[in-house]
């Protein structure tokens, strides 16, 4: 350690130095973390006793007692499988429908009772737990070696998340730091923090991707670095794709070969751990072999498993594709083509995957950047951001929000405030207004997603905005302020403009309330675009016909009078015909008779309007207006 | 203060790329919550604001069809809702037409085609703005710009289109 710091004059020294507490950047990881921490602009993972900067995010509660988290965890999983949990970054904001199996067995013991809207909770050791909870134990076991290595308290925290992280998974992680006694300085995508490593410790400029494939997660971004400027253009991702799929493909067909040769396996929790345990050891094995076995023993049944590298690359080739994928969809936003992108960073352990690593040279064209430490650059970017937040720099870290924000719109399609890969932090309003004549609340639905329909987004928030004053049908004027500061964190507001009726609502997520994931979304979004777009045309016209057809019902509630009776029979049999056009899925029906009703009840309209001239003239001689009326 | 004075430029329709990002950049390095991190709440408040407020301006400003819609907004070009209702006819019969012939393209070739002209055509448009603005005739102005911003989602759903007919954008 240095006693003496020497500073340049006129540079800032650390200001927060004297007091005895430093911030550290925490790479809080699916598979391993790592905590590191950047003086001077030097960033160093910390290492334990042993020179290991990886610390496993294997959390153990030992029938003994206690907690036990990293290698030691790791250890005790294949012994007390029920008492230790991995991985459980996935769960993070998540429902129990998010949660995958394998050979349809979960590695994870959900706690029953888990509602359909909560996060998902595990029941570990005999105790429910949230994964919030799970991670908060990470984070103290980072901070602890963090204290140790550097002789000082810790207590503040740049922590790194995926960029394609959802507002559900970002508040559950800074809900565990807090739980942890870490405060967060920012929370910071995990490229763009890969991306300030490479930028400020190696002095790269221009064009850069940076390719991360962790344990779970995928992002892929696309960074411009010039000067201290780190600007993220755009980020694409899938929160449910990593090494841990990869794993989960090997262990499944370990269990096919072993039912194959007749050994009746009860597949529980217990095997299912044990299998991926196995599988993540031969995985490792094919980084640089081209063959490995393993020996699997389950209730004392042992089985032998061969995997080449051909049969392994053939089972990772299609998340591979589906990686590449989602990269090109990432330039296409940006409006980047391949051959503009100087160099691609490696970030996350699965990279080191042979398949993977020639899956991104080929797309990109140059050989992959490697020099920093795939399983430790994310967390010396949060290095060096952490202190320049607290010591004051030039850097200057410009990120997007990765996913589309918006609102629920009559008959379900989603109106977008906040496009994907806009900067943040960012404030975007947009005025709403009143469907129906008097009506006094309005649902606000919060959603985040791509695609087209509500039910195809993953549901935020919903609040109501009551107190609207009676007016007419679209005479309202309600503004919804959508607010993503600086973390990525969403903040939905709502004012009626006319009257000044004001709600404001920190977006709770709710968490778990879409089956699908996130990341099928995104993936999904292109492909249905089309699709998406017929829907949207005919809901449009069933909104716009049901419109129609509250006007006509209000028109009759107040002049029915004005119609002979042959009149209001052709009206209700179209408005009998509008109805059944709305049940179907024929547009051009529901258009045919929306224009049919309109040209039936022009004679309607027109003598209402008569009468509302003649009311308001009501003190002149009906006699004297007659003659011209009948001429307009 | 409108999005051109917030960074510091001329508002005219072409705005330089590069100046456009330098005055960003400069402008965010003094207002970006990351500045303010361990200040007093009002002061990061105000820094929130004033970041967002600069993201808003660059966002518009970047893209050439947004930030000629700003501008003709600033000159009292009316236009109406993003995705809502084509008020001119002529437009309309075109759009119609167009959309039709995207549905019945059956390659990505037809696809591609129909992209490529609709973009060729949103860059002639952006080209002859110049002159409308300079004659300020704010009525063809609000025409070409309805018709451009079509263009723009034409384009857009070619790409929906192409991606759908099974294919990858290629390699360039």
């Amino acid at each position: 350690m240095t006693l003496l710091e020497i500073h340049e004059p006129g540079e800032t020294p650390l200001p927060h130095a004297g007091e005895g507490t430093l911030a550290v950047g925490i790479d809080l990881g699916t598979t391993n973390s790592v905590v590191a921490i950047a003086r001077e602009g030097k960033p160093a993972a910390l290492h334990d006793e042993t020179g290991k900067a990886l610390v496993p995010s294997v959390v153990a509660y030992p029938s003994a007692g206690g907690v036990i988290v990293g290698d030691e965890a790791r250890v005790l999983m294949a012994n007390e499988p029920k008492n230790v949990v991995a991985s459980v970054k996935r769960l993070m904001g998540r429902g129990a429908a998010d949660v995958h199996a394998v050979a349809g067995v979960l590695p994870y013991e959900i706690e029953p009772g888990t509602g359909e809207t909560d996060m998902v909770k595990l029941r570990i050791a005999g105790k429910a737990r949230s994964p919030v909870e799970i991670s908060a134990e990470i984070l103290k076991a980072l901070k602890a070696r963090a204290e140790a290595a550097l002789e000082k308290q810790v207590e503040r925290a740049v922590i790194t998340v995926p960029a394609y992280f959802d507002d559900a998974a970002r508040t559950a992680t800074r809900d565990a730091a807090r739980v942890a006694g870490l405060e967060v300085l920012r929370l910071v995508n995990e490229p763009t923090a890969a991306a300030l490593a490479y930028g400020l410790d190696k002095g790269k400029e221009g064009l850069y991707a940076v390719y991360d494939l962790g344990g779970g997660t995928f992002d892929f971004s696309l960074l411009r670095l010039e000067k201290g400027v780190f600007q993220v253009l755009a980020t694409g991702g899938d929160t449910a794709l990593g090494g841990d799929d990869f794993d989960r493909a090997i262990a499944e067909r370990m269990f096919e070969e072993r039912q194959k040769d007749g050994l009746g396996d009860k597949v529980d929790e217990g095997a299912v751990k044990n299998a991926l345990a196995l599988a993540r050891h031969m995985k490792e094995q094919l980084s640089d072999r081209d063959q490995t076995s393993g020996r699997l023993e389950l209730a004392g049944v042992p089985s032998f498993h061969a995997l080449t590298r051909p049969e392994f690359d053939a089972m990772v080739a299609s998340y591979a594709k589906r990686t590449i994928d989602i990269a090109r969809r990432v330039l296409d936003d940006a409006d980047m083509k391949v051959d503009e992108v100087h160099g691609v960073v490696l970030v996350g352990g699965s990279t080191r995957v042979p398949l993977v690593r020639s899956a991104v040279a080929d797309m990109i064209g140059t050989a992959p950047l490697t020099d920093i430490d795939p399983d430790e650059v994310v967390a010396l970017g949060a290095a060096l951001q952490a202190e320049a937040l607290t010591g004051g720099s030039d850097t200057l870290l410009l990120d997007v929000t990765p996913l589309s924000l918006g609102l629920e719109t009559m008959g379900g399609i989603v109106e977008k405030i906040v496009p994907r890969n806009t900067p943040i932090p960012v404030q975007l309003a947009q005025d709403f207004t009143t469907y129906q004549d008097g009506q006094s609340a309005m649902a606000i639905h919060v959603v985040q997603g791509e695609r087209e329909m509500v039910d195809d987004c993953r549901s935020l928030a919903r609040f109501e905005l009551l107190g609207i004053p009676p007016m007419t049908a679209g005479a309202a004027r309600i503004r919804v302020t959508f607010a993503v500061d600086a973390d990525g964190l969403l903040t939905v507001s709502a004012e009626e403009k006319t009257t000044g009726v004001a709600q404001r609502v920190e977006v709770k997520p709710s968490y778990g309330l879409s089956h699908e994931d996130m990341a099928d979304m995104l993936y999904d979004s292109l492909d249905h675009a089309e699709e998406d777009m017929t829907r949207r045309l005919l809901t449009e016209a069933r909104v716009e016909a049901r419109r129609n057809l509250l006007a006509l019902d209000s028109a009759l509630a107040k002049d029915a009078g004005l119609l002979s009776p042959e009149e209001r029979a052709e009206l209700d049999a179209a408005r009998a015909r509008i109805e059944k056009a709305v049940a179907g899925e024929d547009r051009d029906e529901i258009n045919a008779a929306a224009e049919a009703l309109e040209t039936l009840s022009k004679p309607f309209a027109e003598r209402r309007m008569d009468r509302g001239i003649r009311e308001a003239l009501s003190g002149m001689a009906v006699t004297d207006l007659e003659g011209r009326v009948g001429e307009g | 203060m409108d999005h051109f004075a917030r960074l510091g430029l001329p508002a005219a329709l072409d705005t330089d790329a590069a100046a456009l990002d330098k005055a960003y950049f400069a402008r965010q390095r003094q207002w970006h919550p990351d500045r303010f991190v361990g200040k007093p709440a009002e002061e990061r408040a105000r820094a929130s604001v004033e970041a967002a407020a600069l993201n808003d301006a660059y966002r518009t400003l970047k893209d050439p069809l947004a930030r000629a819609v700003y501008l003709a907004e600033l000159k009292g070009v009316k236009l109406p809702g993003d995705g809502k209702t084509i008020d001119d006819p002529e437009l309309l019969m075109e759009v119609m037409d167009a959309r039709e012939e995207l549905h019945e393209a059956t390659s990505i070739a037809e696809v591609d085609a129909l992209a490529a002209f609709a973009r060729e055509d949103l860059q002639k448009a952006l080209a002859d703005l110049p002159r409308l603005f300079l004659a300020n005739d704010k009525p063809a102005i609000r025409k070409a710009l309805l018709r451009m911003r079509y263009l723009d989602k034409f384009a857009d759903e070619a790409k929906a289109r192409r991606s759908n007919l099974g294919s990858n954008p290629g390699r360039s």
